[in-house]
């Protein structure tokens, strides 16, 4: 080949192409690990300041008082497995109706809206919707409350939910609706026992990803659920939650009160964990959909 | 100027499949070499191969030689970089940088290989759309329209020039024409006589026509493998193969 | 004219088996079969109402939060208008109600969060989709996955034990030393301080940008990256000129959805930033965000024009991430509107 003409031939212009050709992937996998690098940072510091501290009494007793060595964080565990509960309870059922309502009914200007509402509360942060549910309710009901708190954590988990139980739907192909519909089911009855049977892995990976979501957040429920130094189960009082001990002990000037928060964040995000990887497994879907 | 192509004994395979079965042809400079077949037949794999496009997909292998200008494009010495510049490829579907002015456009291939010069990509630009014989339609407007607002017919010239903008030894075209109308296709198909003085052009068509009218030699293909090749007018009127006359005949295909 | 399957009191029964009792014993009189059919109907629009009140309970919410926004703050709005937002000075104990502290606070941290997290997030999102082998990918993207799922107490209680001291002992002089003469870094190194805030919020919203990108880099047709490379490009110039120009505009939306994130984010940040409402031209300063004072400063607002003023601060919160996060997801629309949503992008 006769060689290149001398635009193109130029010896330092190649060589200089090459050189940013390099650099940039270098520069690409360089930052790779540089933003991995703290999530090992932090995973690897979690086991080790808090796995000294985890241990059967942590899991099962209450705080002490301050001073006193010893406790744990059971009263918060629990409390935060009934925040939850509450959250799920009032958030799922409320989620999946809107997301069938848009998937089924909602191909239009109102779905639009309703859509368009959903993406809103997405991004609606946190704190605020702490201190809304504080007016709402934590005022008329004149005291703190783990209902309180589970309604806080359901508004969040509604959009979530929402979206992705209308993208799941939306994925059942129609010929089996239309199969359904063609034997005499009544259409009520082919959403329900057809078509979200069909979607239901898919809308159970949302939930759990919008679950994992709530389960580590903390600002809403400062002024609703609280918190509390010992136990309490019932849903109509101020309620231990663990994102909320880690907080106030972290933030605490007690060597004693930081060791257990380590120790609570490690329970914390082995339970996140669990969720995303068995979320991970079972889908290939992702958490951060999820939360932008 | 243009220079010849030397294929010998390629073969190419997808992962586990192979696409490309030992071909050997030859395609003369400063000519048009036609390579027909039915769908699935290997002929894009085969241009792909001819500037190492093929190799993009990750479970690509090849074999074989291919002789461009008497280099071999496989050996170690070659940058694959560097060949796609002196080989130019037009794709099936017009594919103009939407983000880009239909000056940027054509200057893309001059920017990326360090041409600053403004005056020199004037002239450049210039002489590639009156290459592409798409000057005249758009000169009032280079740099005011994106290379996507223009027809279908016009942005597969555009994509022609950008590729003649670099100057390259061959142009490779993938069905050029196929998505185009009769009009667009018969401006395209001039282009291609024009060219061929120029460049070696090969172009792959399911459309016989098309290659009876542009191309001086046609190969054809089928199932992956080179059946018949040799001056268009053979091919066409008095094939040797069988198989090839079925072809041209519309057994099938 | 559909067969009266749908009469209520029958749950389990399958579809089938109905079809043939029904087909074999047709009704005698018109009644039972029309008022099926009306049951049927009934059912049908019953759920359908349900599932509307359902949709239509979302936008309740949204509507409610406003309202309670709006309520919450009316006192404070009467008392102080649009001035809230100009004054400097936040002092509760003697009546002074200043937010421009905050409103400087969230928007510094903000962008030098995403000062910092913009271009490591492309930098992932770059590797990820065009350069890293095919077996990594999962892998690393997983891994981008948990770094979005750590909980924002996490990171604040990492922030505080580990990357405090570190910016206090190691960084903060360092920058102090070779930068200080910028004003950007003057004063006693606290590490704790916007600094520490920028840094920790950059952590936690390069997933969210890296994720986003990627699925916008994704959309960009395999075409454009041929057409790149059929004129001579290098990889790079490739990954240039055929994909990151192609999506420029869902890049953009990406790093906006960002900084809505990090202007919403209250637990790390209220953990590291020192919680000080004032406004300073060093990062090495403490400082105050719009969700750190209402995090912090709630609980303790006895008096109602206190709580008003923090309500009117949730409210310009609010709006603010409201504005963000819709002109975010208009960026991102237009890039990959066109393309099927691929709920498996990662």
């Amino acid at each position: 080949m006769p060689s290149s003409p001398s635009a193109y031939g130029s010896r330092s212009v190649r060589w200089r192409r090459r050189l940013t050709d390099h650099a940039a992937t270098a520069a690409a996998a360089l930052t790779t690990l540089l933003v991995l690098a703290p999530l090992l940072a932090i995973l690897v510091y979690l086991i080790y300041r808090g796995a000294g501290t985890l241990s059967w009494a942590f899991l099962t007793e209450t705080p002490k008082p301050v001073g006193e060595p010893g406790g744990g964080m059971a009263n918060a565990i629990i409390g935060s497995g009934i925040i939850l509960a509450i959250a799920c309870a009032l958030g799922v059922p409320l989620g999946v109706g809107a997301g069938i309502y848009l998937a089924e009914y909602g191909r239009n200007r109102f779905g639009n809206l309703i859509r368009f509402t959903a993406d809103v509360l997405n991004g609606v942060p946190s704190i605020v919707v702490g201190i809304v549910v504080y007016a709402l309710i934590v005022l008329q009901q004149k005291h703190f409350s783990a209902f309180s708190g589970g309604v806080a954590l359901g508004i969040m988990l509604v959009p979530t939910v929402t979206r992705a139980t209308e993208e799941m739907l939306l994925m059942v192909p129609h010929s089996i609706r239309e199969a359904a519909l063609g034997l005499g089911v009544p259409e009520w009855r082919t959403t329900v026992s057809i078509t979200l049977r069909t979607a239901l892995p898919g809308v159970i990976t949302a939930v759990m990803l919008g679950f994992g979501r709530i389960a580590g957040e903390t600002a809403p429920l400062l002024f609703t659920a609280f918190g509390n130094q010992f136990w309490n189960l019932r849903p109509d009082q101020p309620t231990a939650a663990l994102p909320l001990q880690i907080f106030a002990y972290a933030i605490s000037p007690y060597d004693e009160w930081h060791r257990q928060a380590w120790a609570g964040a490690l329970v914390l995000i082995l339970l996140i964990v669990a969720t995303v990887a068995a979320v991970r497994l079972v889908a290939g879907r992702g958490v951060v959909k999820g939360a932008a | 100027m243009g220079v010849a192509i030397e294929v010998g004994q390629l073969s190419a395979w997808f992962g586990r499949t192979q696409a490309l079965f030992s071909i050997s042809l030859n395609a003369p400079a400063n000519h048009a070499t036609a390579i027909i077949g039915p769908s699935g037949c290997g002929k894009s794999t085969f241009i792909r191969c001819l500037n190492r496009m093929h190799e993009t997909n990750p479970e690509a292998r090849v074999d074989g030689h291919v002789l461009i200008g008497g280099q071999e494009i496989y050996g170690n010495g070659t940058n694959p970089v560097e060949l796609r510049r002196r080989v130019g490829m037009v794709f099936q579907k017009a594919n103009p940088f939407p983000t880009m002015s239909i000056y940027d456009n054509v200057a893309a291939g001059l920017k990326l290989n360090g041409v600053r010069n403004r005056r020199r990509l004037d002239e450049v630009v210039e002489h590639s759309l009156r290459s592409a014989a798409l000057w005249d339609e758009v000169k009032d407007f280079l740099k005011k329209k994106s290379g996507a607002s223009l027809s279908g017919g016009q942005q597969q010239r555009l994509c022609i020039a950008r590729a003649l903008a670099v100057e390259p030894e061959v142009l490779l075209m993938d069905e050029p024409a196929s998505a185009l109308d009769p009009i667009a296709t018969a401006k395209i198909e001039d282009l291609i006589f024009e060219l061929k003085q120029l460049y070696t052009v090969v172009i792959v068509t399911h459309n016989m026509q098309q290659a009876a009218r542009v191309a001086e030699f046609t190969a054809f293909f089928l199932m992956g493998r080179l059946i018949e090749f040799g001056p268009t007018q053979k091919i066409f009127t008095n094939p040797t193969d069988k198989q090839t006359e079925d072809y041209i005949t519309g057994r099938f295909g | 004219m559909s067969p009266p399957l749908a009469v209520p009191g029958n749950p389990a029964r399958p579809g089938p088996r109905r079809e043939q009792t029904a087909a074999g014993s047709r009704p005698k009189s018109g009644a039972p079969a029309s008022r099926g059919l009306r049951a049927g109907r009934l059912a049908d629009r019953l759920f359908r109402y349900a599932m509307l009140a359902c949709g239509l309970s979302v936008i309740a919410i949204v509507v409610l939060i406003v309202f309670e926004l709006f309520q919450g703050s009316r006192l404070a709005i009467n008392e102080f208008g649009f001035k809230f937002f100009i004054g400097s000075d936040w002092d509760p104990v003697s009546g002074e109600f200043g937010a421009l502290p905050f409103v400087y606070g969230t928007v510094v941290s903000s962008l030098l969060a995403l000062v910092l997290a913009a271009p490591l997030a492309l930098g992932v999102a770059v590797f990820v989709t065009e350069i890293c082998p095919r077996p990594l990918r999962a892998a690393v993207s997983f891994a981008s996955e948990l770094l979005a799922a750590i909980p924002s107490v996490i990171y604040g209680l990492w922030a505080i034990f580990v990357l405090v001291p570190l910016l206090r002992q190691d960084v903060e002089p360092w920058l102090i030393s070779h930068f200080g003469w910028s004003g950007l870094f003057e004063g006693p190194p606290y590490g704790i301080g916007m600094l520490a805030a920028g840094v920790i919020l950059a952590i936690m919203v390069v997933p969210i940008i890296s994720s986003i990108a990627r699925e916008v880099m994704v959309a960009v047709p395999r075409h454009q990256r041929e057409a790149a490379l059929a004129l001579g490009a290098t990889r790079w110039e490739m990954i240039r000129v055929g994909v990151l120009r192609n999506a420029r505009a869902g890049i953009v939306g990406a790093i906006i959805l960002g900084l809505g994130r990090a202007l919403g984010e209250t637990m790390a940040v209220t953990m590291v930033i020192g919680n000080r409402p004032e406004i300073t031209k060093s990062l090495l300063a403490p400082g105050y965000t719009l969700a750190s004072v209402i995090a912090n400063e709630f609980s303790e607002a006895t008096e109602d024009l206190y709580l008003s003023a923090l309500f009117e601060i949730g409210l310009a919160l609010f709006l603010l991430t409201i504005i963000v996060n819709a002109l975010a997801r208009l960026l991102v629309w237009s890039v990959t509107r066109g393309t099927p949503a691929r709920a498996h992008a990662q």
